[in-house]
């Protein structure tokens, strides 16, 4: 008998709000992505813990699809990091306030 | 108690997970040096992956640790690397009074949320598929993901292959060097 569905639920929104703390919180560009990759993360393990309990493969193709948009996202942002790095030779958000009004 | 009504493997698969899990979400959020910090989230990544096949979603717990920690971790530590940030940042200083304060309490009202309206459902309010089959384990998984794919979910499947293209021309085209057009280029 496998533990109930309720503990990975639980799991997830732990990881889903340490993520969330850290993109608040944290100012290199870099490590915000990756607490954005937890975020991520935390809602893969929620599809899958649904899919088990619920028996139907629809959250898996889900998280398949997740992945493949995170690999995206991050090819795309990184991208973007290395030219604003070029600019500015810094990864702090804080550097980047010419939109400010 | 617990451990008679649930089987021991099983608890020990989930502890297991939600440590590695945790423990590395911590350390991502907390490492002051971004490559410690990467090697944290592969971490996570790995328990995650752990956390897939104790849920017999093995074919993508094989997809977690091939994509995420094989490439996307090694990607973050290639351009920490190629941009030489691999140097301990000063934690101590908060740009924003009271950011860490308001960003806790903020996250502790979704947190609490999330759970409580979980928990108030039941965790998992909807009846079992009756369409489908029930969820197979193993090689049986990969068959019936693969079915879903290519039948169910086909258009969605073809168009991630457009933007899969359209974020690779992107990001070669935002991390290209800006070449100097010399007078010759512009008349040809």
């Amino acid at each position: 008998m496998n533990v109930p569905a309720a503990w990975y639920l639980i799991l997830a929104a732990l990881l889903f709000g340490v993520g969330a703390f850290g993109l608040l919180t944290r100012r290199s560009v870099l490590i915000m992505f990756m607490c954005l990759e937890l975020m991520l993360n935390a809602v893969n393990l929620t599809f899958v813990t649904f899919s088990r309990s619920l028996s139907d493969i629809a959250g898996q193709a889900s998280v398949f699809f997740v992945m493949v948009v995170a690999a995206a996202e991050v090819t795309v942002g990184l991208g973007i990091v290395v030219a604003v790095f070029r600019q500015r030779a810094s990864t702090s958000v804080d550097e980047l306030s010419e939109l400010k009004g | 108690m617990i451990a008679s009504t649930y089987a021991v493997p099983a608890i020990l698969v989930f502890v297991t997970s939600a440590l590695l899990i945790l423990v590395g979400a911590v350390g991502v959020i907390t490492l002051k040096n971004p490559v410690h910090a990467a090697i944290s989230l592969i971490m996570t990544l790995f328990g995650v992956a752990v956390a897939f096949i104790a849920q017999s979603a093995d074919f993508l717990a094989a997809v977690q640790i091939i994509v995420y920690a094989g490439a996307i971790v090694v990607l973050f530590l290639f351009v920490i690397m190629f941009l030489g940030v691999d140097r301990p940042t000063r934690m101590n200083v908060e740009p924003l009074v009271g950011q860490r304060s308001f960003a806790a309490v903020g996250v502790v009202i979704t947190v609490g949320g999330l759970i409580t309206l979980m928990a108030s459902s039941h965790w998992v309010s909807g009846a079992k598929s009756v369409s489908g089959h029930a969820l197979a384990s193993g090689s049986g998984n990969v068959k019936q993901l693969g079915t879903a794919v290519f039948t169910t979910y086909l258009f969605a499947f073809e168009a991630t292959s457009a933007l899969l293209i359209i974020a690779v021309v992107g990001a070669v085209l935002l991390a290209r060097r800006e070449r100097a057009t010399t007078p010759e280029e512009v008349n040809a």
